[in-house]
This record gives C-alpha cells, structure tokens and sequence, in this order.
C-alpha cells in the first residue's frame, strides 16, 4: 500500500506492507530519514516527536496510512535559531532526545514566542532526557526566545562562565603544588 | 600553558553539537547498509529453567527468515564477561534470569525476525528461581565478599547509637538510545562491527574468543552513542550481530525495543544494608559496623568491582577509627546488575548519609555541623588505611587544623542562597491533587565520595594521538583515540586540551575505534583524566617533536600510552589498602515541598556544590552536574526495576519512571577548583559524584518535612503515608 | 510475507462510511488518536488485518454546544477539550490536561478513552460524575448508554461488535467541580488514582467519579448521598469533608500493583475526595464563613 505525504517541505511516497506500521518506523526504516528518533514506541518519550499537520506529536503512534496527503515536519524543519540555542546553552548531550525536544520547543515558540520556565517546562515534559536533567534545555529556549525578540533572529550570545547568577565557579589558590607530569 | 580559545578551561563548541540538532548524527540505531539483514534475539521468558530443546523449524521455514542460530552455531567459548567470562552468548541447556539470550534470527525485515522469533519452540523445564540475595550470601552463592577492618569497632563505647537497615531498589541506566549495532562481514572471514559500547577494546577481547577469530580479524568502530551511564560496558548486541553476519555473509543490523533494553544490559545493584553508627555526645563519629549485600544477579558482569567500591567507600568520606564492614555481591536469578554511574558508592552512601543524619537528629546538631566534625581532612586515612591526598597544598583551618576540602565543600554550601518559600509548581504537578493542603517545605543535604579510575590495581591505561600537519599554511591538529563519546563531551575536550597545547585552532577527531590502542572506558569519571590525560602527553610530545621542525617537511605524529599512579589490591581479610586513584567530593542541599497527606515530593530547588580539581570545560561540567543530579532524584523518588519471582514486572517507560522537566527543579551549582596534583591539569572525574550525594540530600529533605525515618529508596507514596493508612 | 495476504486500511469520510465499512470488514480495528492502539501494533500484541481510520471522519471531529449539554465528537482530542471546553465542563477539562503529554493530548481523544476502557483512564471519572451519555452507532442506528452502564469490566465495556463511539454528551457545570489525579511522577504519568466531582448547586446533587481503584471507573453511591448543609452552608465542617472521603475509599475496590498499594490507593482517594469536596464548597459558596480546612 503507497503512502503519500510532505515530510520537511518534500512530497515523499512509502510502500507499507501492515496496516498498523508506524509513522516513525515508516519515517526511518523506509524513508531513510533517521533524524526522528525511536527510543520506546509507546509515546512515553518524545523522542520520535514530529509536527503533523502544524501539532506536535509521538510518530510512534500515528499510522503511517493516516498520514496520506497530510504534513509531516521534523527536526529537519526547527528553525535555525533555536538549534543555535541548544548548541551555545549546552542542551545538548548524548543528543538522543535533542530532535524531538527541538520540535516541541519549536512547537512552544510558534504559539508562545516568550514563554516563562513553567510554560517551558510544561511544554517540554512530555520529552524525556536522560543527560541534562533539562536545565540547560530550559535556558536553551529562553535564548531561542530573547534571540528572536526583536524580530531579528541571531546566534545565542553567551558567555559560559558569567551568563547567569547560578553558577559560579571558584579557582582555589594554590600554594607550592608540585606540578605533577604525565608519565607516558 | 597558555589560554587558547577553546582551549582548556573554556567551553567551545561541541564538535558533534550541529549534527546532533539537525537530525544527521549517525547512532547505532541509525545504521544501514544496502543489503542488510536484521538480527533479534529470542529471550527466556524464565528466571531460572532447564532448556530440553529447540526447535527452530518453523521459524526457518518463514520466507525472508535467512537464519535462526542457537547456542550449537556459537563459533568459539560460549562464554564471555567483563571481568569473569561466565555468561552464554546463547543459553546451551540451561537459562538463568529472565531475558537471558536463546536464539537469534536474521531475517530480511526487523518486524519479520521478531515474528520468527516467536516461531521458534523452545520446551522449558522450569526451576526454582533464587531471589533473595541474602539466602543466596547464606547459601554461599555470591561473587564476591570483602570486608574491612579497621580497630575494635566492638570494644567500643558510644555516647549515642544509631542503628538501621537500608534497602536500594534497582535503578535502570535507562539511555534514551536503545541498544543497537551493524555487522560487515570482511573479505579475510573477520567481521567489522560498528557499535555503541562505552569501551571498545573491551568488547574485542571478549568477542574473539566467542566467535574464534584472531583480535586482529575483529574491527570495531564507534557509531553514536545515544546515552550509556554504564548500560554499554557489558556486551548486548555485539557478539550476536556478529555471529549472524558471519553466518549469513551478509550485513546484520540488530536494535533492541525498550522492553528488550530493559531486559537486555544490567542494572545497578539493589541493595539492603544494616549500618550501625556509634558516636560521642560531640557527634565525633566513634566506630561503624556495615553488613552490605548487594544483588548481582545471574552474571557475574562488574559485581567484584561494584563491591570493592561498596566497601571500600562504605564510611563515606568520615573520620573514624574503629570500623568492620562486610560486603558481599549475592549470585541470584534476579536480572544481572554491573555498571550504573556511581557504581557501588551510591547504594552505601545513602546509607551512610541517612546514619549522619539519623546521628545529628539524635544529637541536636545541624546535620552540616555533624559533618564537619568528622569530615577528612588533608592526611585523613580512609577505612582502607588510604591516606586522604597527603600531597595537596597546606591550606590549613584556623587553629592548625589541617584543610578539609570536604569542610570547605559544607561551608560553600551553606552559604548559597536559599530558593524562595513560595513554590512556582505544587506536590503532584497537573494532578491538581493540592493547592497547599498538607504541604510541608524540608531541607536536606548529603554528601557524596567517589572513586576516580580503576581501583585495586587494575592496570588502567589510555592510548592516544596526535598529529600535527599544515594545510593550507595553517596547523592542523589530529587527535585519534578509542575514547567513548557517551554524551558527556569528551570529544570536545580532546579538542581543548590540544588547542591549549599545541596552540592551534583547527582539531580534527579520527573515529574512534579498535586501530589505536585501548582507551578504556568511558566509565568510572575516568575518561577526562585519562585519556585526557594521553591526549596531553601525545601533544605535548608533538610540541616537543615540532620545535625547530618546519610542518611543511611533513606532519609530526606522536602517540602516548597514559597510566595513572598504581593502586593496590584491597587485602581480602581486613579491606585495607591504597585501592585508589582519586577521590572526588560532592555536596548537595535539597529543598523540597512534601504533600504530607498524599506522600507526593516536588523537589524545589537542588544546590552543589563540587570539587572538579579544574574546570575544564565549565558547560560540560555543568551539564554533568544537572544530568547526575537528575538520576540521583530518580533514584529517591521513582526509579526501580520491580521484580516478583525474578521476572520484571515494569520494563516499559510506562512503568519505569525517569524524570521529566517537570521534576527536576532549578539548580544552582558552584564549582570549586582544589586541584588534584597528580591529575592532567589538576582535573577531578566529575560524571558520577553528583548522583551519589543527591539522593540523600533529597530523601532528607523529605524527612525532614515529614518527619518518617525513610530507610528506602525510591520513595514510595506510601512510605510516606503509612501511619495515616486506614 | 510479512503481511496478511492483503491488508486493508480503510480511510471513511463520512460517518455513514465507516459504518458500512465496519459492518463489511468486521475484522477492522477502529483507529482514532492511535496512543493505546499503536503501542499494541508497536509491540505485537495485535495484528490486525485490518484498520479503519476515524480521524478523516469529518461528523466526530467537532462538538457542540446543545444548550444544557455538550456534546462531543469521537473525534475531539484531549488537547482541544483542555483549550475550549474549561468553562462549561470544567472537570473534564482539568482532567484532559492530566493526560500523558502534549504530544499525546494532541492525539487522544475521550472517545478513544472509553473504547479502551482501562480503569486507569484520565477522562472516565469527569463523565461518570456528572453522568455523561454515550452515543454508539452501527449500521443497525444508533443507541445511547448512560455511562454507568458502558464499562463491563477492565479493558472491556459495552460496546458492541460492529459499533463505534460516535459522541459522549456531557451535562454542562451547574456548580463547581474538581479532578484531582495522584501519580508518582509530576507529568505524563498513568493515575495511580483519580477523583473527579461534580456540584449541581442547582438541584443540589453531589457527582463522583473514582478511577484508577477498581476494576472499572466507579462512582461512590453512598458518598453522593452525604448530607450537605445546603440551607447553611457555613455549617460544613471537617467532619463532613473527613467522612465523604471516607466514604468514597470505601467504594473504591483497588489492588496492589506496580504502581501503588490498594491501601495506599484507598488511603489517596479519601484524601483528595475531602479536598475536592471543600474546594468545592467553598467555591459554591464564596461568602460568609465556610470553615473549609
């Protein structure tokens, strides 16, 4: 059975051989396009996070054949700006979870362009993340946020090390330390 | 050294940061190969059963089914392991957990090898399973015993005694990336093998013997990692994937689902402990007696280690003199338990920071002030007799007291600010269950010790490197290693330690994989230090190379071999011995809001504060600190594989609860830099310690705002309402 | 062969479509949201031969306002109940925002909800407080089940072979009304129990829903029949509170799982079901003094 859909802006064609096959198998396993990640199959993770038709939704429960005629958006589509985030803020780990993340912050940002930590957090909470405990992603889409405030989308400036009052680092004076050398 | 951008102690862009935020970044899970198969593994349904036979005829019979092996078709040892090789690449006639490998298919679609699987009968004969580890130590059925002696803990009088059992159930590393791998067959009968694996080099002493190859017929390249925390160091598809390509002559895919990967890598270990703490009226820890069993399950995996570490750390990091720990790592038909981030010190550290806790309450002491009267100082010994870093500066407290950095770590946490009374989300999230009826704020802190590096003179050793070239008129720098990327940034640190010493812009990282020499694992903290650390002196050696040398003769090349300081086996009857590499510290303070009524826990707010030695990468770190931290609140709060009869009853992310953003509250975190002379840059491993001191910083602050003794881990809602149940 | 010689996957437009299509292919599994389906289909607990998609079925995708009910299109996400349906079906709509993630609220409907029956759904308990009615159809008409009626057991309910939820009519608020849903995690989390409850200040009827402690969604018969001050409000006390919720622990009929204690579960629901009752109440009667905590 053919299958025919716009997935990134492309018009693309799948041949599935079940009715029940997924939309994220469908996406990776026959379309090559492995950005959309599996990680449970049971839309307990978000990690397979797409838009269809403009929402945000599991690919891993949406049946490919109700995808006929219909949009498909994924990772490949966030806009620039918000990848920048993730990238400058350090949302990014392992990275396993980051495709399906950047769609829902994306998601959240097309409806709320300057969205609080709670509405961050909320819209967020259904994208599971192993790595970050989900600190720097929340910074990450604030400065998605403040970068396109004025309308003029631009790289995330930050400094690591003096961008915000929760962190601080703190060198220990040293007094006669040997300098210990490696030993190849 | 000079302060290059993006050198050491800067935070440059990570290398696979742009690949892994368009959707373009190769993991395990995302390889293909034109021709390929796909490989699944029939699992015991079983926890412990004689297998009588296996019919595999039917399966076989499937069209597009182009294998289905059993444990005959194993072409060498069936037997591997990471330290002992006692587990089956596939059961022969006997199954000893539930999950444990049977028989593997290859087949021309994945869905199709997984109905084949269910194709294949297998007649059981099913026996008893042993559960209970403690039946299992009894019984002498255990991996390893270590204990500790230290003094006459039992000639000892204590002005206040505190006495308690512990219990930790078992966390699941739960990476987001499933377990996954590709195998090419190669033109000379050896394989090619591109896996996910936090040590590849492991993986390829292991392997050969199972598939009867010579090592050097066995290639492994690393594809993307998808999150490990322990959950790679074991073997899961590697030797399967293998012996299907081989067998097929063709290229054999093979991913695992979430219910396989819960039943497809070890857990960390639950645990039940009995600590007894005996204390003068001034809270000066006095002696401590700890029984420790830890369940490891069917396999042996890194149950001896995990063991040592429980032992070895069992005190924390406390002055005390008079000491008798035993440990033991119970052999069961419970899924096998190994490698989780933190690794034996999480299960003990709880407990004992539930003691220091239980002994402050009883004293009247600020739990903080406990602490400081016992916490080590520069010349402290361990338990094991391991002097507490003698060669650090004399930085000594007021009064002569020597310098406690764990003192200094309590004071710093102290003086963070404390999060604001009004909470922005309430106990129970969405569920609305309260808009402040029953709600009680409580502050708790912990503190976590952990080893850096192979302990008890394990021959820990890292390869790497380095070329220097010139293209186009600039310096180009190349860094090869082994070294797993599992997330944690380490390919951005090569990076930054060459620019620093080479004082170039340009790295490039060669794939890691089995040409070079080992580079151990990315596990223990250990990755920064050493193979950091050979990354350094291969670089430094170019350096040295490329004086007075002009690069467009040619490219200077140099490759080191990184060993850290020896350690020494812990002696079998008293525990004692200088078993470690390093030591790094971490405090926690947690503050949390408790529905009293309805046992539901918000955590508000978390601090730490951390001695990193040398922040050198202070994102990285961060991020580090925030993802430990994250693990460690599961711990306390939801995580644990549940099991009736050794059968797992919640391996799904339906039953299986990590935390989501709206559980992990707001951080603040200070690093702290007290260097460690012995290490590349004075840099301490930092991956782990945050998940050992946040679960009982955060169990803390519960009893302290609900005032139960809280004794385990996860928290359970009706732990905490059990005197009000009807 | 993978497949079953030849699938099918039915695409209906009109809902006339569909039940003709079901009535020639029996076989064929309805798939709306596809959140419970999918993970069957995903881990091979069903194979069908066979889908029929509901979602381009233009008659379920709405709802509509029939004056003192609303009523609601099988087709209606979560998502959709949770934005526009907060201000006359407030306890529907709270417990809609309960449910798994953004994601899934995108996709589950309240309909799919009941067609899987699992005691644990978020959205049952709204329905059996207020007394919702749902609407099945198949090519031999339609039938309407009050929803005490429609669920026969876990995972099971009323509906009949060949019939498909078309709509569930749910009385609008004529009162306050709460949903409270206790799970060990603060989102996308399956209820470890729930209560939902519905005040008629109007005709002074007291609603409840429990779900998640039983085999199946329950009201707490007794529990409705409290004695309520209506004539003086301020004289609702504690004792009041204490003893509804007591009362609605004793209808539940819970069982110890991997997910809590039916001690606990018990425990849980007394508590949020005297919470729900003075939130409320004192909602009912914002003025004068109600002692309510």
């Amino acid at each position: 059975m053919r299958v025919t859909m716009r997935v990134d802006g492309d018009e693309v064609a799948a041949d599935i051989d079940r009715p029940g096959e997924s939309l994220l198998s469908t996406l990776r396993d026959r379309l090559g396009r492995t950005g959309t990640k599996n990680a449970c199959e049971q839309g307990e993770c978000g990690s397979c996070t797409v838009l269809l038709d403009g929402a945000p939704v599991c690919a891993c429960l949406v049946a490919t054949a109700q995808c006929q005629g219909r949009e498909v958006r994924t990772v490949a589509s966030v806009p620039t700006v918000l990848r920048d985030a993730f990238v400058a803020c350090g949302a990014v780990q392992c990275g396993f979870c980051t495709p399906g993340l950047l769609v829902s912050a994306a998601d959240l940002l097309g409806r709320e362009p300057d969205p609080g930590e709670e509405a961050i957090r909320e819209a967020i909470a259904g994208n599971l993340c192993r790595c970050t405990g989900y600190e720097k992603v929340v910074e990450a889409v604030r400065a998605a946020a403040e970068a396109t405030a004025d309308g003029v989308p631009r790289v995330p400036a930050r400094s690591h090390l003096h961008h915000n009052q929760w962190i601080n680092v703190v060198t220990i004076p040293q007094g006669g330390t040997g300098n210990g050398e490696d030993t190849p | 050294m000079t302060d290059t951008a993006g050198g050491v102690g800067h935070s440059p862009i990570r290398p696979d940061a742009r690949s892994k935020t368009d959707g373009t970044f190769d993991y395990a899970s995302d390889l293909r190969l034109p021709g390929m198969l796909w490989g699944h593994t029939l699992r015991s349904p079983h926890p412990s059963a004689a297998v009588r036979s296996i019919d595999t005829t039917a399966a076989l019979a499937m069209p597009g089914v182009a294998a289905v092996l059993t444990a005959a078709d194993v072409p060498g040892a069936n037997a591997y392991g990471l330290i002992t090789a006692d587990q089956p690449v596939l059961a022969a006639d006997r199954v000893r957990y539930q999950g444990e490998p049977v028989a593997l298919i290859a087949a021309d679609t994945l869905d199709l090898a997984r109905l084949a699987a269910e194709a294949v009968a297998v007649d059981y004969e099913t026996l008893e399973p042993v559960t209970d580890p403690e039946a299992a130590v009894a019984a002498g059925e255990y991996f390893r015993y270590q204990p500790v002696r230290l003094g006459d803990p039992d000639a000892q009088a204590a002005a206040v005694v505190i006495a308690r059992e512990y219990a930790v159930g078992m966390q699941d590393q739960a990476p987001l990336g499933p377990e996954a791998g590709l195998a090419e067959p190669a033109p000379d009968g050896g394989i090619r093998l591109h896996v996910a694996t936090q040590w590849l080099h492991s993986d390829l002493e292991q392997l050969a013997p199972c598939l009867d190859l010579p090592p050097e017929r066995i290639h492994l390249e690393m594809s993307g990692i998808g999150g490990a925390f322990g959950a790679r160091e074991d073997l899961s598809v590697q030797a399967h994937m293998a012996m299907l390509a081989l067998h097929c002559g063709r290229p054999v895919k093979m991913m695992y689902d979430r219910a396989e990967s819960f039943l497809g890598h070890v857990h960390r270990h639950p645990a039940r402990m009995r600590y007894e703490h005996g204390a003068d009226e001034h809270g000066r820890l006095v002696y401590v007696k700890a029984r420790i069993v830890l369940d490891g399950g069917a396999y042996a995996s890194t149950t001896d280690a995990v063991v040592g570490n429980a032992a070895s750390l069992a005190v924390g990091p406390y002055e005390v003199e008079h000491v008798s720990v035993d440990a033991w790592g119970a052999r069961t038909n419970n899924p096998p338990c190994g490698a989780m981030r933190g690794f034996g010190g999480v299960q003990t550290c709880f407990a004992y920071e539930s003691q220091m806790d239980a002994l402050a309450d009883a004293l009247g002491l600020h739990p903080l002030e406990l602490r400081r009267r016992n916490a080590v100082a520069q010349g402290s010994k361990l338990i094991t007799g391991q002097t507490v870093d003698a060669r650090d500066p004399r930085r000594d407290r007021p009064g002569g007291a020597p310098f406690s950095p764990l003192a200094d770590l309590l004071d710093r946490l102290d003086a963070l600010p404390a999060p604001a009374p009004a909470p922005t989300a309430r106990p129970g999230g969405s569920g609305d269950t309260t808009r402040g009826e029953g709600v009680r704020r409580g502050t708790g802190y912990g503190v976590g010790l952990k080893n850096v590096c192979y302990s008890e003179g394990f021959d820990d050793h890292s390869t790497a490197s380095v070329e220097l070239r010139l293209e186009d008129g600039e310096r180009v720098a190349r860094v090869h290693t082994a070294a797993a990327e599992v997330g944690q940034g380490h390919w951005t640190l090569q990076a930054q330690i060459v620019r620093t010493e080479l004082d170039v812009d340009r790295v490039e990282l060669a794939p890691n994989d089995t040409r070079i020499g080992s580079a151990g694992s990315s596990s223990a903290s250990r990755q920064s230090y050493m193979t950091g650390g050979a990354v350094r002196a291969a670089a430094v050696a170019v350096r040295a190379l490329a004086a007075g040398r002009d690069l467009a003769d040619g490219p200077v090349e140099a490759t080191r071999v990184f060993r850290h300081r020896a350690t020494k086996p812990m002696d079998p009857v008293t525990g004692q011995g200088d078993s470690h590499v390093q030591l790094a510290l971490c405090v926690h303070r947690a503050t949390v809001d408790v529905d009293v009524e309805l046992g539901l826990v918000k955590v508000v707010e978390l601090a730490c504060v951390q001695d990193v030695g040398k922040a050198m990468n202070p994102l990285a770190l961060e991020g580090q600190i925030h993802g430990g931290t994250a693990q460690g609140l599961g711990l306390a709060l939801m995580e644990a594989l549940l099991t009736d009869g050794g059968r797992v009853q919640n391996a799904s992310f339906t039953d299986y609860l990590i935390p989501t953003a709206l559980d992990m509250p707001p951080m603040r975190i200070e690093l702290v830099e007290n260097a460690d002379p012995d290490a590349p840059y004075g840099l301490r491993g930092a991956g782990e310690p945050p998940t050992l001191s946040s679960t009982p910083a955060i169990v803390a602050a519960v009893r302290d705002a609900t005032g139960l003794p809280l004794t385990r881990v996860p928290i359970r809602p009706e732990h905490l309402t059990t005197g009000r149940l009807p | 062969m993978t497949p079953p010689a030849g699938f099918d996957f039915h695409r209906p437009a009109d809902l006339a479509e569909a039940l003709r299509l079901l009535a020639a292919d029996p076989e064929a599994v309805p798939i709306a949201g596809g959140t419970d389906l999918m993970v069957a289909l995903n881990y091979r607990r069903a194979r069908p031969r066979a889908l029929l998609d509901l979602t381009g079925v233009a008659d379920l995708r709405e709802w509509t306002d029939e004056g003192a009910a609303v009523r609601i299109g099988a087709g209606v996400t979560y998502a959709r109940v949770a934005a526009e349906l907060g201000g006359v079906l407030p306890g529907l709509a709270a417990a809609a925002r309960t449910v798994g993630s953004p994601q899934i609220r995108n996709r589950a409907t309240l309909a799919g909800n009941l067609a899987t029956a699992s005691p644990a759904g978020d959205g049952h308990p709204p329905l059996l407080a207020t007394g919702a009615t749902v609407t099945a159809a198949s090519a031999a008409g339609e039938r309407l089940m009050p929803i005490g009626d429609f669920f026969t057991g876990p995972k099971r309910s009323a509906l009949r072979p060949g019939e498909l939820i078309t709509a569930v009519t749910v009385p609008k608020a004529a009162g306050p009304q709460q949903f409270l849903k206790v799970g060990t995690r603060n989102a996308m989390v399956i209820a470890v129990c729930s209560f939902a409850l519905a005040l008629d200040t109007g005709r002074r009827v007291l609603g409840t829903g429990i779900g998640s402690a039983g085999p199946v969604p329950l009201r707490a018969g007794e529990a409705e029949a409290v004695d309520l001050p209506w004539e003086a409000p301020d004289r609702f006390g504690e004792g009041l509170a204490v003893e509804f919720g007591r009362l609605v622990a004793a209808a539940a009929r819970p069982i110890d799982d991997v997910r809590a204690t039916a001690d606990y579960r018990r425990h849980a629901l007394a508590v949020c079901a005297a919470r729900a009752l003075r939130r409320a109440w004192a909602e009912a009667h914002p003025e004068g003094s109600v002692r309510c905590g």
